[in-house]
């Protein structure tokens, strides 16, 4: 189906990341945001609060990030599209409420613009150091999805797929942003609402008294929704429950739900690749990036080629699940791989699994605060190439 | 008689609990402890819904965590069971993303005045328009018997091994200043008045606050020597004055003191959806797109 033309702002547009972030969700059929103040988000809510009285929807600035973190999720049980928006130190607070949407399988997209951390930080400064907090943050075992943007105008395109990946998959779908990437401004070009492919949600095709909340078939991990109101008396709990939604304290059940959580995704794995890929074929060395750090690869990439080293780049749109059949593809030719972040550490860890030391991963590791000096990451490639 | 033998004999008297069309069937035995009050007060409110006259499908439940919590599963509506102490914020997205649903958050002290102590009163200087319904054991049941923000002064509590020396909330009074539009108080020996607040309070729009004094048999009165179930309804009886209007900020507990019940406050002001939508047409006019139920589009 076609987006609704009410959300969608055709044209094009000079503005940053975050405000691009916002009128993509509006775009994907967001009608309802809560959030709380955060640096530097809160663009992305404060343009959601001007338009959305034009649109039709709510915004509502709760008093915390625990709130608004399980607000959405009783709004996308009342029938709407939802997302939160937050950084760091409001990503931390909304965890509990991650484990919850996974668990309740609600439908539901996560900005987080990452700014340096840990505690509070750098505020006003870049980093992209909650990569594994999104996926391991809440208790317990579940599946994410999470999707890096590289500039105003991805950070649009992308958060319509943000939003259908949610409705297709019934489970947090991370948008990770960074300071930079949400402060750059740049032309964003906004396509008429029938350009727009829109995943609705996945309502019940059963009448009430024929339908189980969590039933699904093999073939199909994923069940039907429906909202309160529509006479399906539906019991949804965050405890461990069986098919028709109710608790269920045994093992089985247990193992049961559990594995149907993490299998919806990782069963679909490789329909959820997202590389685009650069040069990669016969390379001698790939770099592999994503967000704000992909655009400073590309640039040493770029450096090296003149110097005539064969380099590809493969930039990550979707990090979780982590492609790494992508990843072990590039492995058999390339010699190694380099893996700049905006962290010490953490998509590199991910990237060393998924080649098993067939080649070397060399990290190109940044404490954040600012981007990767291009000659930091140019000097690696020279250095891995010889 | 056990419970089976009970319900085996109504069956062949031709009776049936009127309580029963309102519950999961397939849910009971529920987890409750003999002598608490928390069934009563699921009475009472199946009573309420029945005299509200509300399309039962238009009513939603929402709890969070602990004894009380639970009572969203046994309902036969649609119902949540959400996360310790954010059963009002989900609720308020919920009926804000639905404003034509009734929603119900049905929880404990604890879960609702320590945890989720910030969104009550934020929900109600919003005059977000919800119906809380908090169920008041004086402890935590869940999780074995520790102070809550609502142990009067005095009792032992595992977590207050020596007796409480913390002040208690006075719920009422929090309620009342945040601004509750409808702010109340029963134990569940006042059932037929606790019935008749529900009821009140399904049909107000609006903050409503409903306290509801229960005993917890299990922890509180039995660690307390105070007895049993029954014997703490004596106590309800005995010590409990009917003062509606009362002052909330004269109405705090005391360790087995005496109760003051009854309607505190009924008054009327823009729920937050009436106060959006009224104020977004004052201002954007032709450019803002009324929202919610029949009032709004959407």
């Amino acid at each position: 189906m076609h987006a609704d033309p009410k959300g969608v702002l055709t044209g094009i547009h000079f503005i940053d990341g975050d405000h691009a972030a916002c009128e993509g969700a509006l775009a994907a059929g967001c009608r309802f945001v809560a959030g709380y103040p955060i640096t530097p988000s809160t663009e992305v809510v404060e343009r959601f609060a001007s338009r959305i009285p034009q649109v039709g929807g709510v915004f509502i600035q709760l008093e915390d990030e625990l709130a608004s973190s399980i607000a959405i999720q009783g709004a996308a049980w009342g029938g709407k599209k939802v997302m939160s928006v937050t950084s760091g130190p409001g990503l931390s607070l909304m965890m509990e409420h991650i484990g919850y949407a996974a668990i309740t399988e609600t439908p539901s997209v996560w900005v987080d613009v990452q700014r340096g951390g840990p505690s509070t930080g750098l505020p006003t400064l870049p980093a992209q150091q909650d990569m594994m907090q999104a996926k391991w943050g809440s208790h317990g075992d579940y599946e994410i999805i999470a999707l890096s943007p590289s500039s105003p105008q991805e950070c649009f395109d992308l958060m319509i797929t943000a939003f259908n990946l949610a409705e297709t998959y019934r489970c947090p779908v991370f948008f990770m942003m960074d300071e930079v990437v949400g402060h750059m401004t740049e032309r964003v070009a906004i396509p008429s609402a029938d350009q727009i492919e829109i995943v609705p949600r996945k309502w019940a095709t059963k009448p009430p008294g024929k339908f189980q909340l969590y039933a699904t078939t093999d073939d199909d991990l994923v069940p039907e929704m429906v909202k309160a109101g529509d006479g399906y008396r539906v019991h949804v709990t965050g405890l461990t429950h069986d098919e028709r939604g109710y608790p269920a304290m045994n093992p089985q059940a247990q193992d049961r739900l559990v594995r149907r959580l993490r299998e919806k995704i990782r069963r679909n794995a490789d329909r959820l690749v997202d590389v685009r890929m650069d040069g990669v074929d016969g390379a001698d060395v790939v770099v592999l990036s994503y967000g704000i750090t992909s655009r400073i690869a590309a640039a040493a990439v770029e450096a090296a080629r003149t110097r005539g080293v064969n380099v590809g780049h493969a930039r990550l749109i979707i990090c979780w699940p982590f492609p790494a059949s992508a990843v072990q593809e590039v492995a058999k030719t390339a010699k190694a791989l380099v893996f700049p972040e905006l962290n010490l550490g953490q998509m590199v860890l991910e990237a060393e699994r998924a080649v098993a030391g067939k080649i070397p991963v060399i990290g190109v590791p940044h404490a954040g605060g600012t981007v990767h000096d291009p000659q930091t990451i140019l000097d690696k490639i020279l250095e891995v190439a010889r | 008689m056990s419970e089976t033998q009970l319900l085996d004999l109504e069956q062949e008297l031709g009776l049936e609990n009127p309580v029963m069309p309102y519950l999961r069937q397939d849910r009971i035995p529920h987890i409750w402890c003999p002598g608490c009050g928390i069934g009563t007060t699921v009475n009472c409110f199946t009573r309420a819904l029945t005299e509200s006259g509300r399309d039962l499908d238009s009513i939603a439940v929402v709890s969070g965590i602990g004894c009380t919590g639970r009572v969203a599963g046994y309902l036969n509506l649609d119902s949540f069971h959400t996360t310790h102490g954010r059963a009002i914020p989900f609720a308020t997205g919920l009926k804000l993303a639905n404003p034509d649903l009734k929603v119900v958050v049905y929880s404990g002290d604890g879960d609702l005045s320590a945890i989720g102590g910030n969104h009550l009163v934020h929900a109600a200087r919003r005059n977000m328009d919800l119906m809380v319904v908090c169920v008041n054991n004086f402890t935590y049941g869940m999780t074995g018997g520790q102070v809550a923000p609502t142990t009067p002064l005095g009792p032992t509590q595992t977590t207050m091994p020596f007796g409480n020396f913390e002040q208690p909330f006075n719920l009422p009074f929090l309620a009342d200043a945040c601004g509750a539009v409808y702010v109340a108080r029963w134990t569940v020996f006042h059932v037929r008045q606790l019935a008749k607040a529900m009821k009140e309070g399904l049909q107000k729009k609006g903050f409503v606050f409903i306290e509801a004094l229960s005993p917890c048999p299990t922890l509180y009165s039995r660690r307390n020597r105070l007895g049993d179930g029954v014997d703490q309804l004596k106590y309800f009886k005995e010590r409990s004055t009917i003062k509606n209007g009362a002052d909330t900020k004269d109405v705090g507990l005391t360790y087995q003191g005496d109760i003051i019940v009854g309607k505190f406050v009924d008054r009327d002001r823009s729920t937050w959806l009436e106060a959006m939508n009224e104020h977004f047409s004052k201002v954007l006019g032709d450019r803002f797109t009324p929202y919610g139920g029949s009032r709004g589009q959407d």
